[in-house]
């Protein structure tokens, strides 16, 4: 299922943590966060961001709301919850863990 | 709640998808805004339509969602067929109304545990014996000392209760004019304790109300009795009232539901056991109680059963010694001892109706499978018209099970209208068939509250329903190849499906009409049973008096009401014959051994053998003269029995009712037979003496002029006070009435099993209209070249009706044989009639087939009538 270019699970983390530091972001705008501090490396699949952001605001993770922009369109924005926070805190461990378990095998083979 | 949101967004589908698009679209606008390529932003974002779908799935719950879409779509597809949706639900809610209602009654009657503290340990004991016949008697009445001697026995494995059946009695709280009746029961004074019952108001009975006989004039009342006729005034405790001779005092009122222990009957008031009179308390030869058993937690029936059996057979060989009839002696010494469980109480109509409602049941049963077949082939072949439909579903995606959801779905909405209308039908015919069970005067209460068991039983019938008739439609829906559909192929529907749901119909509604065929003969030779006296225009007055009055004082009364205008002759008698009172015992006729055979005995006055209309054979009527012991008359009965039917008037007999006590009889007169007890048994031997002692309660026998009787009611029951104070009626039926009661059951199961017979007649009827008129518009195109090539309208005709003939003629041949089957489970009910009589077996045949014949008649016109060039012509 996983494109080449897909972020491989790591979505979820991207997305809270770029939440962590700047709150109240629109769909694009996390995309775009994305894409700027990771170096133009990692792209997040522009359509199936929804999807995830959905779920995770079904976790409770995170919150959205609508607010009318200066443009006078509408725009759904995001902040992490208490739950969100926890969850970040939990998936960076992981990730940490996985890294550097993978960088040990590296480094021994 | 996430859940909660989650189940909300179901019920507003569109708003969300709205809300997920807005998103969407503005990532789009934001990509443009800044600056990329429209075209090439739309591509990186793929199918909105794709994204807002598996968005969607995440913020509701995607299966309740299909459930809501496809009960909104099943609705709609029932609108859709208005007619033929509102005769399939109502057709099923008859079955299933039907089917709650029978479920209420035995429910009431035999299941739902008594109201009182772990039902489930409370326990029956009952005598048995094989009877002259070979068949088990059962009884559940014990002696009060016998009752004592088992108490002592098992008091460490649980408490034993004792509980007098509950009469119908006079009493009154102020003056005799004003007396009312009630239903008491003598019950244990630690009945109350050990039922974990408390009292509402006062206080209940302990132990101590019930040591000494006649020592405890105190009455608990029902709290429904409180409410109803007190409505719940609590000065009620401290007063008193009377019945008979008895003052008692109210010491409280009992709490919660519980009526006593008998199903059918609803106690008012409870008296200790020690106040029953005729020292009922030490007497071993009075079976007057129900003796219950409460286990202790973890006591074991058998355990108990094998401590209470040597005392049980000790008591009877006792009993046995002091008999005098030999015969009678061996028959008390072959009791056993058996316990039962009790949890729903005892009654005897359990024991009257129970079998009757459970044949009620199983024929209900049956009403409702034949009513799902119609339903069943109804949805099949609407799922065979919407072949394409489906075909069309699963080209775009549709799952197979997907499909099998939309139509159950549809079924389920059938099934749940139906058991609703059902549930209000039940509502109302439950008490009606309650009302038809109890007689007019002696009602029926049963308490038929609607609870989580009857709710449960209604869903538990729609969705039986629904499995029943939905499943298979919708399996075949669902096995649809979508290829051969769209292209356009004939929908063929696989004919031995239908066919076999008809086939089943018939035979269980030719099961039904057998078994309606037999109540409706069995009550038809019930009522026509000859009773050897005259009914018409006969009233009977149940009179009683505070003392016992002497005989000539009841005549005083007689006389006094032939004067009343109307009034064509009047007698005395003890009770009227066919009440269920009963005076028998053992014949002795010159000086020998008493024989195995008891008389029944009345006291009646002179002028009652003349009024009854009995014949008189040989010899004189009883005359103002004769005395007690002394004269009496006999019937063919009593003289075929004891004296060889010679011509018995001045022959002798005597009955012994006690050791060492010979009452002496003269035979003046010879009647003919009259019924005493009931309408079932043979012409017994009776003899009728003349009434001539003191007596508290008795009947008149009055002819009235009018063809109504019961018009003079009120006058004759003002008018007997007035002839001499302190007599009063208790109560007033009409001989008829007093016959009429001993056919109810069988009366009540004709009727009923009539009404289902043709329901399932109907029923069966049009599910096979259906299913030919619908074979004749499949086959048309085959009809309509057989015409065109030259096939005459019978040969047509016939070949409609040979298919339907032979497939009604299979379902009725399997429906005897399931009713001859099913026959021994009835018999018990049936009176005089076989199963195997020829009309018995002919009347469903006949009825199905002429039935089945008018069915297929539209079908037949149908195809006869089909034009070849237009039917050609438009395929």
């Amino acid at each position: 299922m996983a494109k080449p270019d897909s972020l491989q699970g790591s979505l979820d983390l991207l997305v809270l943590k770029i939440l962590s530091r700047r709150p109240r972001l629109h769909g694009y705008a996390i995309m775009s966060a994305i894409k700027e501090s990771s170096g133009d490396v990692l792209r997040a699949d522009e359509g199936s961001l929804y999807p995830a952001l959905h779920r995770m605001e079904e976790n409770r993770w995170i919150r959205a709301e609508w607010i009318t922009k200066d443009t006078g369109r509408r725009a759904r924005i995001y902040e992490l919850t208490a739950a969100g926070k926890k969850q970040l805190a939990d998936e960076e461990s992981r990730w940490h863990a996985v890294t550097s378990a993978v960088n040990r095998v590296l480094r021994t083979v | 709640m996430s859940l909660w949101s989650r189940i909300a967004n179901v019920f507003r589908g569109d708003r969300l998808n709205r809300d997920i698009e807005e998103e969407l679209h503005s990532h789009i606008a934001e990509a443009i805004t800044e600056g990329r390529d429209p075209g090439e932003a739309r591509r990186a974002f793929g199918s909105v339509l794709s994204h807002r779908e598996s968005s969607r799935d995440i913020r509701l719950i995607p299966w309740l969602e299909s459930l809501c879409a496809d009960a909104v779509f099943g609705w709609r597809q029932l609108l859709k067929r208005k007619v033929t949706s509102a005769a399939a639900v109502l057709s099923l809610a008859l079955a299933i109304g039907s089917c709650d209602a029978a479920f209420r009654l035995m429910d009431a009657m035999l299941w739902r545990p008594l109201p009182i503290a772990a039902p489930d340990r409370l326990y029956v004991l009952s005598r048995e014996v094989a009877g002259p016949d070979g068949k088990v008697l059962a009884s559940d009445m014990f002696e009060y000392p016998l009752f004592r001697q088992m108490r002592a026995q098992v008091k460490d494995q649980g408490e034993l209760i004792a509980v007098s059946s509950a009469d119908h009695i006079d009493l009154t709280y102020g003056s005799d004019q004003e007396t009312e009746k009630a239903y008491q029961q003598y019950v244990s004074g630690w009945m109350f304790q050990s039922f974990g019952i408390r009292s509402a108001l006062g206080r209940v009975f302990t132990e101590n109300d019930d040591l000494t006989p006649g020592a405890h004039p105190y009455a608990v009342l029902s709290y429904d009795y409180w409410k109803r006729r007190f409505a719940a005034d609590p000065k009620v405790v401290g007063r008193t009232f009377r019945t008979g001779n008895e003052v008692y005092q109210i010491v409280g009122v009992a709490e919660g539901p519980f009526t006593g222990t008998e199903p059918g009957t609803v106690t008012d008031i409870f008296l200790p056991t020690m106040m029953m009179k005729n020292n009922a308390i030490v007497r071993s030869d009075y079976q007057w109680i129900v003796t219950l058993v409460h286990l202790k937690p973890g006591a074991s029936v058998p355990l108990v059963r094998e401590k209470l059996r040597p005392v049980f057979r000790a008591f009877v060989e006792e009993r046995a010694k002091v008999s005098l009839n030999p015969h009678f002696a061996a028959f008390i010494r072959d009791q056993k001892l058996i316990v039962n469980p009790a949890s729903a109480g005892v009654s005897e109509l359990q024991q009257g109706y129970g079998t009757a409602l459970f044949v009620l049941g199983g024929l209900v049963m049956l009403v409702l499978l034949i009513s799902c077949a119609n339903v069943a082939n109804l949805m099949t072949a609407q799922a065979t018209a919407r072949q394409r439909e489906m075909a069309l579903r699963i080209s775009i995606g549709a799952g197979r099970w997907r499909l099998v959801q939309l139509v159950v779905i549809e079924g389920a909405w059938l099934a749940f209208f139906a058991a609703g209308i059902g549930a209000c039908f039940a509502w109302w015919a439950a008490p009606l068939v309650v009302g038809m069970i109890g007689t007019p005067d002696n009602g029926v209460r049963l308490i038929l509250p609607a609870d989580w068991r009857v709710l449960g039983f209604g869903v538990t019938m729609a969705l039986g329903c629904t499995i029943l008739f939905g499943l298979a439609p919708a399996l075949r829906a669902s096995g649809v190849k979508p290829a051969s559909a769209l292209k356009g192929g004939n929908p063929q529907l696989r004919p031995h499906m239908m066919q076999l749901l008809i086939a089943v119909q018939v035979a269980f509604c030719v099961l039904v009409l057998f078994v309606a065929g037999l109540f409706m003969a069995t009550s038809g030779r019930l009522s026509r049973q000859h009773t050897g006296f005259s009914a018409e225009r006969l009233l009977t007055l149940e009179t009683v008096t505070p003392q016992p009055q002497p005989a000539p004082l009841w005549s005083q009364v007689a006389d006094r009401l032939r004067t009343v205008p109307g009034v064509e002759a009047v007698a005395v008698c003890e009770w009227p014959l066919m009440t269920g009172g009963i005076w028998s015992n053992f014949i002795s006729v010159n000086g020998a051994a008493p024989g195995p055979v008891a008389s029944y005995f009345l006291s009646v006055s002179p002028e009652w053998r003349a009024i009854m209309k009995i014949p008189l054979l040989q010899g004189r009527d009883l005359r103002a003269s004769d005395i007690l012991p002394g004269s009496a008359l006999v019937n063919q009965a009593f003289a075929r029995q004891y004296l060889e039917g010679e011509n018995p008037v001045g022959r002798s007999f005597e009955v012994v009712p006690y050791e060492g006590h010979r009452d002496r009889y003269r035979i003046v007169g010879l009647v003919g037979d009259a019924r005493y007890r009931d309408m079932r048994e043979p012409m017994k031997p009776t003899a009728y003496f003349p009434f001539q002692a003191d007596y508290s309660r008795a009947t008149f026998m009055i002819r009235t002029v009018s063809q109504n009787p019961l018009a003079m009611a009120s006058a004759l029951r003002l008018e007997v006070p007035r002839a001499r104070p302190g007599f009063r009626v208790s109560n007033i039926r009409t001989q008829t009435a007093l016959i009429e009661q001993h056919t109810g059951r069988e009366r009540l199961l004709s009727i009923l099993a009539l009404f289902f017979g043709v329901v399932a007649l109907s029923l069966a009827g049009v599910g096979l209209y259906g299913v030919l008129d619908y074979s004749v518009l499949q086959r048309r195109r085959e009809i309509g070249i057989r015409i065109a090539v030259g096939a005459q309208a019978t040969d047509i005709a016939r070949r409609v009706i040979t298919d339907a003939l032979a497939v009604v003629l299979a379902g009725s041949i399997f429906g005897i044989i399931l009713g001859i089957a099913s026959v021994r489970f009835i018999e018990s009910l049936l009176f005089e009639v076989k199963a195997t009589d020829v009309g018995a077996l002919a009347l469903p045949t006949v009825t199905i087939l002429a039935v089945a014949l008018l069915a297929a008649l539209p079908a037949v016109i149908r195809a006869v009538r089909i034009d070849p060039v237009t039917m050609l012509r438009s395929e």
